[in-house]
């Protein structure tokens, strides 16, 4: 079968790094390609340079069609259909759903040509139409929920004609109601002959989508693999280049309360909640995204104040007002949108780590001193092994799992009773996922109380000790992990899915 | 890294030597730079704007900017000279000026931290308001006659050096201290970067950001008391070429005007440069406009030169990022 797309002998050096080396890329029209690896491995090196924003060493080989292609600009790019769907969506938020998919397509050549609205219509319901979905062509894409946004932005690459789309991490934001929505529409892209490079951390949802797998780890290129003759471990351990043992649950003796939370509820987002946690005790709480999981845990840390219930902390009424007192009472947060709510990007990694102990860093006149500082934010970068160990370095410099273990560090460093974290490991890849699976079952051990949201099954499984089930802002189910199946999980967080599915057409 | 980190250093120092190298200029190739009447007129004519300069850089670190903060130093300025022309003591007055510059900061806090309202629209609202209050309070005259005793702060000199300069270098060091080695200055650069991870943090954002507004407003008092001991009185206009000519000493100075960068020494390194373009091209003559001109040129070269500084630093990022 002949290949839509040849790339070959593809390196990429910046200045002092060897990003790319030889890679390989080979898509077949209509299939879907999963591109894997660890963060770093090159996989957006490579996409940016199919892209046309980097430029690939001397001696590459970029073929479209069997025949020699020069992507020197994005704009080659596109005219040659390729797409490329990022994490962000890329769509302008205030712009209409029309104005979004035909972007780029609505002026003429000349400088003073006028926009065709009619033309514009036209293209963009088609192109909707050919996604399978419906949706109001004037709504601003900013009041769409991000899966639909995601809609737009595969109905724009369809509005260009694309024979290759590549989609970021497109289910990391999205239900899994969505998901399932998505495959659907992969499904359908794949029918009309378009090919699909899908880029994603999570692998078991791979096995669903994808038809074949190419693996890079470290800027090298390791194989490609029909998804017929390879499994998810096999898929590991290519990434990483080692095996990785799953770990085995183990019981933790848990201690005192140190969290009643009794029929919490707050309008619009959780009703009646009722929970306790331990010391020592690790409690999951999944569910769909949108069950009202991340308002719940907000709520308890005072940034959601809630209208009715009672919170009882380390056994005294509690009322979460502020996330200033809740962390002087020793509880800690990690949210979901790491970038956004959980790091500073553009300040220092020791400004970053200290924000949150500063009064211990006081010496004599109140001033904070520098030495004590430099010392806590290098134990902390050792301790958790951030990645360069380079304290003064701007957050914005490092991967997602060593920002994550930034944030984690913030709150080690106040040694808290309580820790909240919110989808833990998302977009973080597998050897700092494990790692900070690792650092939350030994926190537990010294006898903090966890409550981890996570979508992710396996997390859920494999970390926690007790797990809660949300569906509609309620909990609707409660198991021990010992007992507990991704199968039990599901049927809770899904049961009235059909009715969910019913809605969310109507609102389409 | 090594040169990333020289490269983020030398932002404030390229701006000192290029102050130190046109000193040098100007004391070689204008006449009488360097004469004592020269020196003495940069020596009081600096601090108040360098005060004000700062009182800007604080609020522009948390991304946000005051344009009422000359009208609330004339303001605070008409309040002293009235109470000391209606024969107040001298503490007594100065202190109805802080009062009065104190209620604007509060003002201007209060809707821009508690209430959440974007900064240029409340300090645009506050400045007409301000204005309006001077103006009410004067009739739009000036106010003047002033004990001997107030006019040493602004006209006196301890040796060769004036109070006023002996205040800024005063001001700018406790600025620096509260900026850099304080929670609350933590915070200013934190919640400047990025408010909703510094809340998410534990920290009192709404608070930070209200005690911004009044530290301004303290550091305005200071200016008007300057202003008008040195001007020996007070008018509606007091210190108003200021208010623009200090967004653009604190930009100048490396002040990061999206918010979370700012440094005290850059700033005043700022001031001082502004100071030596003025007085150098009057001893030459210069037209009054034409300096303006070359301000703003001068202006847009060095935040151009910070830029490329950026992009260059961002490159070097990128390529560290990828190993």
């Amino acid at each position: 079968m002949n290949h839509f797309l040849e790339m070959r002998h593809i390196s990429k050096t910046f200045p002092g790094v060897k990003a790319l080396h030889d890679v390989q890329l080979l898509i077949k029209p209509g299939e879907v390609h999963a591109l894997i690896g660890e963060n770093g491995a090159g996989k957006s090196t490579l996409m940016k340079i199919l892209a046309g924003v980097l430029q690939p060493d001397d001696g590459a080989e970029i073929k479209l069609d069997g025949e020699a292609a020069a992507i020197e600009k994005p704009l080659d790019a596109a005219e040659k259909g390729i797409s490329i769907i990022y994490q962000d969506l890329s769509l302008f938020p205030n712009l209409s759903v029309a104005e979004n998919i035909c972007i780029g397509k609505t002026f003429g050549r000349s400088l003073f040509s006028r926009v065709n609205w009619k033309t514009v219509r036209e293209t963009a319901k088609k192109a909707m139409a050919e996604v399978g979905v419906k949706l109001d062509l004037n709504t601003p894409a900013e009041r769409l929920s991000i899966a639909k946004q995601q809609m737009v932005a595969i109905a724009r690459a369809i509005a260009f004609q694309s024979k290759l789309i590549v989609m970021d991490e497109p289910t990391s934001a999205l239900s899994n109601t969505e998901i399932e929505m998505l495959y659907r529409i992969i499904e359908n892209l794949k029918a009309q002959g378009i090919a699909i490079i899908f880029i994603s951390h999570k692998l078991n949802e791979l096995f669903k989508v994808a038809d074949s797998f190419t693996v890079l780890r470290d800027g090298n290129y390791i194989g490609t693999y029909e998804s017929s003759e390879i499994n998810e471990d096999k898929l590991i351990a290519l990434m990483v280049g080692r095996e990785l043992v799953k770990e085995k649950y183990e019981k933790h003796p848990t201690g005192d309360s140190l969290l009643e939370v009794k029929c919490l509820s707050k309008r619009g987002n959780f009703k009646n909640v009722s929970f306790t946690l331990k010391s020592g005790e690790i409690v999951g709480i999944t569910g769909l995204v949108g069950s009202g999981r991340t308002e719940l845990v907000q709520a308890v840390f005072g940034l959601n104040p809630p209208d009715e219930g009672e919170i009882v902390l380390y056994g005294k009424p509690y009322k979460p007002v502020s996330a200033e007192k809740s962390v002087k009472l020793g509880i800690a947060y990690v949210p979901e949108n790491r970038q956004r709510e959980g790091v500073v990007l553009k300040q220092s990694l020791t400004n970053n780590m200290t924000i949150t102990c500063l009064e211990k860093l006081k010496y004599r006149i109140g001033l904070i001193d520098f030495s004590q500082e430099k010392r806590l934010a290098e134990y902390y970068m050792e301790s958790l092994d951030i990645r360069p160990r380079i304290p003064e370095m701007s957050a914005e410099q490092l991967s997602g799992g060593n920002q994550q273990k930034v944030v984690l560090a913030k709150w080690m460093a106040i040694h808290p009773r309580i820790l909240i974290i919110d989808e833990p490991t998302n977009g973080i890849d597998v050897g700092a996922k494990s790692e900070i699976h690792r650092l939350l079952r030994n926190l537990a051990k010294e006898g903090m109380g966890i409550i981890m949201v996570s979508s992710e099954l396996p997390e859920i499984l494999n970390v926690s000790d007790r797990i809660l089930v949300m569906r509609h802002g309620r909990i609707h189910g409660e198991f021990s992990a010992a007992s507990a199946t991704q199968e039990m999980i599901m049927s809770v967080a899904f049961k009235g899915k059909e009715d969910e599915k019913a809605e969310s057409l109507q609102n389409a | 890294m090594k040169l990333l980190k020289t490269i983020r250093l030398s932002k404030e120092n390229t701006l000192g030597f290029v102050l130190l190298g046109m000193f040098l200029l100007m004391a070689l190739f204008v006449p009488n730079f360097l004469s004592a009447g020269n020196i003495k007129n940069m020596m009081f004519q600096l601090p108040e704007f360098g005060i004000l300069s700062l009182a800007m850089m604080v609020v522009i670190i948390t991304s946000g900017i005051d344009l009422s903060l000359t009208y609330r130093a004339a303001l605070s300025g008409v309040i002293i000279a009235m109470a000391l022309s209606a024969g107040a003591a001298i503490p007594v007055a100065i202190m109805f000026g802080l009062l009065a510059a104190v209620l604007c900061g509060l003002l201007n806090g209060f809707f821009i931290a508690i209430v959440g309202v974007s900064p240029i629209l409340i300090t645009l609202g506050s400045m007409i308001l301000f204005e309006s209050i001077s103006l009410g309070l004067t009739k739009g005259n000036s106010v003047s006659g002033f004990p001997p005793e107030y006019r040493v702060i602004g006209n006196g000199a301890v040796g060769a050096v004036p109070i006023s300069l002996l205040i800024f270098l005063l001001v700018a060091v406790i600025t620096a201290m509260l900026l850099n080695r304080t929670k609350w200055g933590r915070g200013v650069y934190m919640a400047g970067s990025n408010p909703v991870a510094t809340l998410f943090s534990g920290i009192n954002t709404k608070r930070v950001l209200l005690l911004v507004y009044l530290y301004g407003a303290l550091l305005t008092c200071v200016a008007a008391v300057i202003m008008t001991s040195r001007y020996n009185s007070a008018r509606v206009d007091l210190g108003s070429s200021y208010l623009l000519q200090s967004v653009a000493a604190a930009v100048l100075g490396g002040t990061n005007i999206q918010g979370g960068y700012g440094k005290v020494i850059g700033t005043v390194y700022a001031v001082g440069i502004f100071q030596l373009i003025s007085s150098g091209l009057n001893l030459l003559g210069t037209p009054r406009t034409f300096v303006s001109v070359l301000m703003g040129v001068i202006l847009i070269l060095v935040l151009m030169m910070n830029y490329y500084y950026d992009k260059l630093a961002d490159k070097k990022e990128t390529a560290g990022a990828a190993a």
